[in-house]
């Protein structure tokens, strides 16, 4: 077919697209061997042969504010509603490592997450819950070290069996460093601090896993998706390297490493994005880091809200755009997935907003027949053809960055920050200029006073109170000499180069708050300081 | 101060607080740099006395602050007293990001001279800039 005349169209991560495809196309962009069957490897079409006839994905919406009692609340008001997992925010005292009475975390405690001090607001936070039944996230990365620490000494004072134990903790502090900005050590040490959970709970926990390496920050940072997934890879292939030094074998932990991936942009070159950044991950640990279990070969991914694709503008019509992202991440075969609610370019979402996202996925499960297939979207010439593509993509942007010196040090000068900044400048001019259509932001607009009617969550200053006098009281009843002993053994234990998680463990059992480990740590370890590179 | 009218419009952008959010300051600084202001941006977490430090040391004209995690009216309560404890009054004061439209008059009861909700256009901010900061280390009120 000619296509003469028509303007040239291409995707997001710069692939031309053509009006039309067929199986010359997927022959000339790498044929039909990366296909495969699902549960094979290379697990283009999903990591389990019946996918989700035999078990849906997981909807687990990102959740957590004011104090431990108040977030409790809305956890089991979540799991009423038919949620099947738990994604816990934390506020940013507790994301930086400071206690909620330090001067820097005024005005903040509570506001963005659930604060948490101590082992005590872990207990209260999952009173009730069961840690079988509902499986936890921890949306935690510069004191993950320290709030992993604490949700397997809560689990295991309940009673439960640590080696059985699933769960999830963020702990990717690479694309902290990229987007997000929560960082507290030095990039060497934060990711020594990454290893030794790896390290920890491959011992103590291993059905548990201790990172789930997020493209989704680095794509709202500005990343293309090609870019996002291949700096993911890279990001994880550093932690995979960190953890092997120290003499584990990939299969004793490969397989315990998930993703956060986002999903808004282009329908057909996200379905695409998942399917390739499937099979090239499991070439990646088969090939470079000698896996021989295939299940340590496993893309196992959350897809993940799209807030970069929401707007401010019309809210109520994210409500639409969520829905199409729900339709990609489920068209892409993600094991979990968590939904941005309408109203959250303005506040956290409330109850309301809360439960349209949730109904939003399980409509798909429930009415589109989204679960009766396996990766429905295969054999199409367009869909093959475009995954063969961003593979190749994927691969050569990762080639780029080790010509570069590696991620880690792309990120230690802040190279990586300022070439995703700068592509984001890029974008946001192409969407005030209208090159980017956006509905609802630079066509189709609306009268502005019409269009922001929404309702905010609010914010209760008693809240950080209540957390304050709880924590006050924590540090009055607990066995301080204990406390003291199990943080200078954590700092007698950094300074060895020792996996610090047993100290930090003993540390939190003794009721040692976040804000004490993470000084004894910065003690030893520093403070990062960010590179300012434009 | 001095009144080097080819001097050009110096503007500090700093992100206060803990708020970790920094794409959208990441993409005002290159637009106030891409329109010909000089630019000093503060990175991430900083308390209201290293932004003022900061704004004096460059000798800035126009303080902008990026805030997208709720705490933008305690950040800007105790920035007004340094703000006035030090003389600052006469630079022009702009916040942007995640501000809700409730919280504006208060904002602008604390001093702020402009307010740029996440959604606004890029030249909306330099146009404001442009019209209402001076060299002269001040801002000129365009009314």
């Amino acid at each position: 077919m000619s296509s003469e005349g028509l303007k040239p169209v291409f995707n997001e991560s710069g692939i031309e697209i053509k009006p039309l495809y067929t199986e010359q196309d997927v022959e000339d962009s790498g044929g039909f061997d990366f296909i495969g069957d699902p549960g094979e490897y290379p697990f283009t079409r999903g990591i389990h042969p019946e996918m989700y006839r035999k078990r849906p994905f997981t909807m687990r919406q990102y959740s957590g504010f004011g104090n431990p009692v108040d977030t409790n609340k809305r956890f089991k008001f979540l799991i009423d509603t038919g949620n099947t997992g738990l994604n816990v925010a934390f506020d940013l005292a507790t994301q930086t490592g400071l206690d909620t009475d330090n001067l820097l975390a005024e005005g903040e405690a509570g506001r963005v997450g659930m604060a948490v001090d101590t082992l005590r607001d872990m207990e209260i936070a999952f009173d009730g819950i069961d840690l079988e039944q509902i499986t936890v996230s921890l949306t935690i990365n510069g004191s993950a070290a320290i709030l992993i620490a604490m949700y397997l000494a809560m689990a295991e004072n309940r009673g439960y069996d640590l080696t059985k134990l699933r769960g999830t903790a963020q702990n990717d502090i690479l694309k902290e460093f990229i987007g997000r900005g929560t960082w507290i050590f030095p990039v060497d040490a934060s990711v020594k601090l990454v290893g030794d959970t790896i390290e920890y709970c491959a011992e103590h926990a291993p059905k548990y896993s201790p990172v789930s390496v997020c493209g989704y920050h680095i794509r709202e940072s500005g990343a293309n998706p090609a870019e996002e997934m291949a700096y993911a890879f890279c990001i994880a292939k550093a932690y995979a390297h960190e953890v092997m030094k120290r003499g584990l074998d990939v299969d004793e932990f490969a397989g315990r490493l998930s993703y956060n991936i986002n999903c808004y942009g282009n329908l057909f070159e996200q379905v695409a994005k998942y399917r390739a950044g499937r099979s090239l991950w499991a070439k990646i640990v088969k090939e470079d880091l000698g896996a021989k279990n295939p299940k340590s070969m496993w893309f196992r991914t959350i897809a993940g809200g799209g807030g970069a694709g929401l707007t401010i503008e019309q809210p109520e019509l994210n409500i639409v755009r969520a829905a199409y992202y729900a339709l990609i991440g489920a068209l892409s075969g993600a094991q979990t997935m968590a939904l941005c609610s309408y109203d959250e370019a303005y506040t956290i979402p409330t109850e309301y907003s809360a439960r349209i996202s949730l109904r939003t996925m399980q409509m798909l499960t429930h009415e589109m027949g989204i679960c009766e297939t396996v990766d429905p979207m295969a054999g199409s010439y367009y869909m093959e053809t475009l995954t063969n593509e961003m593979r190749t993509k994927m691969e050569e942007i990762m080639a780029e960055v080790d010509a570069e010196g590696g991620i880690i040090e792309m990120v230690k000068d802040g190279r990586i920050q300022a070439k995703v900044s700068e592509q984001a400048y890029e974008m946001q001019r192409n969407i005030d200029s209208g090159e980017f259509p956006k509905v609802g932001v630079n066509c189709f607009r609306i009268d502005e006073e019409e269009e922001r009617k929404v309702e905010f969550h609010p914010y209760n200053v008693k809240d950080a109170e209540l957390q304050i006098e709880s924590l006050k009281k924590v540090r009055a009843s607990r066995d301080n000499d204990a406390v003291a002993k199990a943080l200078s053994q954590l700092k007698e234990d950094a300074k060895a180069d020792k996996n610090v998680m047993p100290a930090i463990m003993e540390a939190v059992k003794a009721y040692a708050t976040v804000g004490e480990l993470t000084d004894a740590m910065v003690e030893v370890y520093g403070r990062y300081q960010e590179p300012i590179r434009f | 101060m001095s009144s080097d009218a080819d001097r050009k419009i110096k503007v500090l952008v700093g992100k206060p607080g803990l708020d970790g959010h920094d794409v959208g300051a990441k993409i005002v600084v290159r637009a106030l740099m891409d329109a010909g202001f000089d630019v000093v941006y503060t990175g991430l977490r900083k308390t209201p006395s290293e932004i003022i430090d900061q704004a004096m040391d460059e000798n800035v004209d126009v303080i902008g602050l990026s805030s997208l995690a709720g705490s933008h009216l305690p950040f800007c309560t105790k920035l007004k007293g340094l703000i006035e404890q030090y003389g600052l009054k006469d630079k022009l004061w702009l916040i942007g990001g995640c501000l809700p439209a409730h919280d504006h008059p208060e904002l602008k009861r604390l001093g702020l001279d402009g307010i740029f909700p996440n959604g606004s256009r890029l030249e909306d901010i330099v146009d404001f800039i442009n019209g209402n900061a001076n060299v002269n280390g001040g801002k000129e009120k365009a009314s």
